[in-house]
């Protein structure tokens, strides 16, 4: 068959714009490289969803910032994800932070972002008494909040799929070829034919454009480190706080998580040779040292001691720093690539704007009166009280095991994962939360390993951390020389030593 | 095989215990045998015996049982004995919380939420690994870096191995156990990194599980970054300075698809901090008095999520003081509370109990911060004990009896351990 479009890339972007187009009648494929959806740059973020005044005037950032921002509300009224706006601080050191407040505050206002106020420290002191006494001022805008972004990932490309986009996952665009007046894309696994193909490949947009003969900036990767902090630390902030802002980077900021995790980060640095390594997810010493004094200015009571796990992501960045979003040279192929920070916070608003571009393009959209906007939210036995627990688990008793000590997460709730899509140890992890907790996987990883191999009848060796060659166990030397053994079926070899 | 009846649960108990390893199941033995009549053992593994299941090797027993047994077979004897008193055990449950009364809310695949009252309740849940993240090592991501109890349940349990090169971060007791283990699978362990500059396992262990297979102990030495994008496929290793900062300038890489990390243990006190018990800021475990008790009444602790110990034997002899405790707390019997308190003095991390009382024989347990050679153990000024040598890989044990305390008034006692000096060397020896 031919898709009337086929999206590249399953990020945040290509699964926004994948559930936007869902609401109406259009075929559309939804091509993924990786084993899961949204387990690149749209996992590895700081799942900020920004006020909507800080982008500067006239880039296509502040024209969909605040837009995105009011969407995500809505977003979150139907699908289930983690989202709660906590609201952001800005902060100001001097005089001079103090003036570029004011003019910030200004842009919010011209956009019509609601709520901002300025604080002065007494009041900051009163609402943040963690924060830096130094700091003589702060910007407030109660809009933004936090979003837990794999989750809003996973919803998206499920209520996308629920309403009849087909997901290709592990499908590597390999090629673009013109065909009349489509295309066809090249895949490891097989072509598909589309009318038009929207390219959201992130970090490989310039590439994917390429293949199709389109122009497109080059895009670069910049890597930001982010430091979690113990539980012990959470409510340390309630706010996600900033520093005032000095050239392009945000600056290090203080991260309540929406679950009540403190995050520290990002940095902003290139990866190697000028941001063309877009594998560079390492974390390091001087990233972390950048990363607890630039916290520990707006904090200082924040100690690199309290750190439980870090990251790395990379931020897709095209030349000339702002968002790429509209038709190419070439007919029916669009990018929509570039999208940095403010991206999580404008992913809605682009759906919105690239769906309309389509339609301009001459798409047909008419509406799908089947389209259903909800989607049921998994169980999380650590969040329901006893009574809902007890209910629950007495009509799946798998509900009533703990698979996760850590995080209380039951084995019911890694099999939903699963039925809704996980294959890897990551994607349950970032669905559950089993694995995330203090003893990181130490104690439930062999169950939720067997877990995914009983359910999606995967032998062991062959369930990966993260899809491709990330193997955990590999069969026994004497179990793999003999030819009968059990567990050494045909492939596992290579992916053992993949 | 076939699945076992459920438990017919039972809607009170005298004495609970959480955690069904070495320390709940000694706790067990010694509430039934302090005449707790009904007592429940919660389990949250779908056997009872906790970890020792997965230690195969042995080693285990030798104070205890005056014998050296594997850990699955030191978990039977104790099992076995719990059987004999009629001690209920419920696997695969977990216990939610245990409220002020202590109610235990237990929740289980074949009762799911069950409300059961508790006389007593005795805290064993046991410590978890220090992972990777606990020490911060820069570098990417990949899958193969895990904790060395994670890979010996791969092994032991499953069948699986964790790969074919393997190196390993720290000296705790699992790595250096788990080194020899490997190549008896015929996987290559290429070297052990230790931080500081002594093991920090039993010297025992040092020497059968790598001295005996020739693998390299690596002091003063630690990783610094992991590499590999999917998978490990090397690590940069750099020894260290005094101050335990990594030399880059002398870094090397080591070629590996695996790193175990083994670091040590930290007890599970994520229960014990919902109940609000005070806990000790140095061992993380609760603060408990010379019965094992908590800051809360009722409520008991012991084993690993007390404090870490070596040897599985003490675990078993603290748990067994813990579960009696527990019993005469139901039954009413009445011990005298405790009227000395021990602080920690010159190279003493820290002391089990912090608490004791002059009318009874106690066993203190204590470990020290850093390696001596010649020294002397001293409990305030009423009592001294030569030591050949103390490292901090080895837990110290004293026992104080009545008699050196028999002239002692004051409240407060200091735990010591000082190099031994020629003149005092004759009176403690004494």
């Amino acid at each position: 068959m031919r898709y009337d479009v086929a999206i590249v890339g399953a990020g945040v972007i290509g699964c926004a714009i994948a559930r936007e187009l869902s609401r109406s009648l259009a075929t559309v494929a939804l091509i993924e490289r990786d084993v899961e959806v949204g387990l690149g740059t749209s996992k590895a973020n700081s799942g900020i969803i920004h006020g909507g005044h800080r982008a500067h005037d006239g880039t296509l950032k502040a024209a969909t910032e605040w837009r995105g921002n009011q969407l995500w509300g809505e977003l979150a009224k139907e699908l289930p994800f983690g989202f709660e706006r906590v609201g952001d601080l800005t902060v100001a050191f001097d005089e001079a932070d103090l003036a570029v407040l004011h003019e910030t505050l200004e842009q919010g206002r011209r956009r019509g972002v609601t709520g901002l106020e300025l604080w002065d420290a007494e009041r900051l002191r009163r609402e943040e008494p963690n924060l830096s006494h130094e700091a003589i001022a702060a910007l407030h805008a109660p809009s933004a909040g936090v979003v837990n972004p794999y989750e809003a990932c996973f919803a998206l490309a499920e209520s996308a799929v629920r309403n009849g986009v087909d997901l290709k996952l592990e499908h590597a665009v390999e090629g673009i070829d013109r065909d009349g007046d489509g295309f066809v894309v090249r895949t490891s696994r097989g072509d598909v034919a589309a009318r038009f193909v929207v390219n959201a490949a992130g970090l490989f947009g310039d590439a994917v454009a390429r293949m199709a003969g389109a122009s497109a900036p080059t895009i670069r990767a910049r890597k930001g480190e982010e430091y979690l902090l113990d539980k012990r630390l959470a409510g340390y902030v309630g706010r996600v706080v900033f520093p005032t802002p000095s050239g392009e980077s945000k600056g290090i900021l203080l991260i309540p998580t929406y679950d009540g995790t403190l995050m520290v980060g990002p940095t902003a640095h290139w990866t190697a040779d000028h941001g063309a390594d877009t594998t560079d997810l390492d974390t390091t010493a001087a990233g972390a040292a950048e990363v607890f004094a630039g916290a520990r200015r707006l904090a200082p009571g924040i100690a690199e001691a309290d750190c439980i796990a870090e990251f790395a992501g990379l931020r897709a960045v095209a030349d000339g720093e702002d968002f790429v979003i509209g038709a190419t040279e070439v007919a029916g192929f669009l990018n929509v690539i570039g999208i940095q920070s403010p991206g999580l916070t404008a992913a809605p608003a682009i759906a919105q704007d690239v769906v309309a571009l389509l339609a301009a393009q001459g798409l047909e959209l008419e509406p799908d009166d089947a389209f259903v906007p909800g989607l049921e939210a998994p169980v999380r036995a650590a969040q329901l009280d006893f009574e809902e627990l007890a209910r629950v688990a007495r009509g799946d008793p798998a509900f009533g095991r703990i698979a996760c000590r850590c995080e209380r997460v039951t084995e019911g709730e890694v099999r939903a994962a699963i039925a809704r899509g996980a294959r890897t140890m990551d994607g349950v992890k970032f669905r559950t939360r089993a694995g995330m907790g203090r003893c990181q996987g130490g104690f439930c990883a062999w169950r939720v390993m067997s877990l995914i191999a009983e359910a999606t009848d995967t032998p062991i060796p062959a369930v990966t951390k993260k899809g491709g060659g990330s193997w955990i166990a590999r069969v026994r030397t004497d179990a793999a020389e003999r030819s009968d053994a059990p567990d050494a079926p045909d492939g596992t070899r290579e992916v053992a030593h993949g | 095989m076939a699945k076992p009846a459920p438990l017919d649960l039972r809607r009170r108990y005298d004495v609970v215990v959480v955690g069904g390893g070495p320390a709940g199941l000694g706790a067990a033995v010694g509430a039934r045998d302090a005449g707790a009549e009904h007592v429940l053992v919660v389990d949250r593994e779908p056997e009872a015996g906790g970890i020792l299941q997965q230690c195969i090797h042995h080693g285990f027993g030798l104070h205890h049982f005056k014998e050296e047994l594997t850990g699955p077979e030191y978990a039977q004897r104790f099992l076995a004995q719990v059987t004999e008193r009629g001690v209920d055990v419920l696997t695969d449950a977990y216990v939610l919380d245990v409220d002020r009364d202590r109610r235990v809310a237990l929740l289980s695949q074949d009762h799911a939420l069950a409300p059961v009252d508790a006389g007593a309740v005795v805290l064993a849940m046991g410590a978890r690994e220090r992972t990777r993240e606990a020490v911060r090592i820069p570098g990417s991501r990949p899958a193969g870096v895990m904790t060395a109890g994670f890979a010996q349940k791969l092994v032991n349990v499953a069948g699986y191995l964790p790969g074919k090169r393997v190196a390993i971060l720290g000296s705790g007791d699992i790595g250096l156990i788990m080194a020899r283990r490997l190549i008896l699978e015929g996987v290559e362990v290429v070297g052990v990194f230790e931080l500081m500059p002594h093991a920090n396992g039993l010297s025992r262990n040092v020497v059968q599980c790598l001295h005996d297979f020739d693998v390299p102990l690596h002091l003063s030495t630690t990783v610094v970054r992991v590499h590999g994008r999917d998978r490990v496929d090397r690590i940069t290793v750099a020894p260290v300075d005094e101050a335990l900062r990594p030399v880059l300038s002398r870094a090397w890489d080591v070629a590996c698809d695996t790193l175990l990390v083994s670091i040590g243990l930290i007890p599970d006190n994520e229960l014990a901090r919902h109940l609000g018990v005070r806990l000790d800021p140095v061992t993380t475990g609760p603060v408990v008095d010379s019965t094992m008790q908590t800051s809360r009444d009722g409520v008991f602790a012991c084993g690993n999520t007390v404090h870490i110990h070596d040897l599985v034997d003490m675990v078993s002899q603290e748990s067994y003081l813990a579960g009696s405790a527990a019993g005469g707390f139901v039954t009413g019997r009445h011990t005298p509370a405790d009227n000395v308190r021990l602080t920690p003095g010159a190279n003493v991390r820290y002391t089990v109990p912090t608490t004791i009382s002059t009318d009874r024989e106690h066993t203190v347990y204590l470990r020290v911060q850093k390696p001596m050679t010649d020294c002397v153990l001293r409990l305030g000024d009423v009592h001294a004990k030569p030591l050949r040598y103390v490292v901090p890989a080895e837990m110290v044990t004293l026992k104080v009896r009545p008699r050196f305390l028999e002239a002692f008034h004051g409240g407060t006692l200091t735990v010591s351990v000082e190099t031994r000096e020629p003149a005092s060397t004759k009176g403690a020896a004494a």
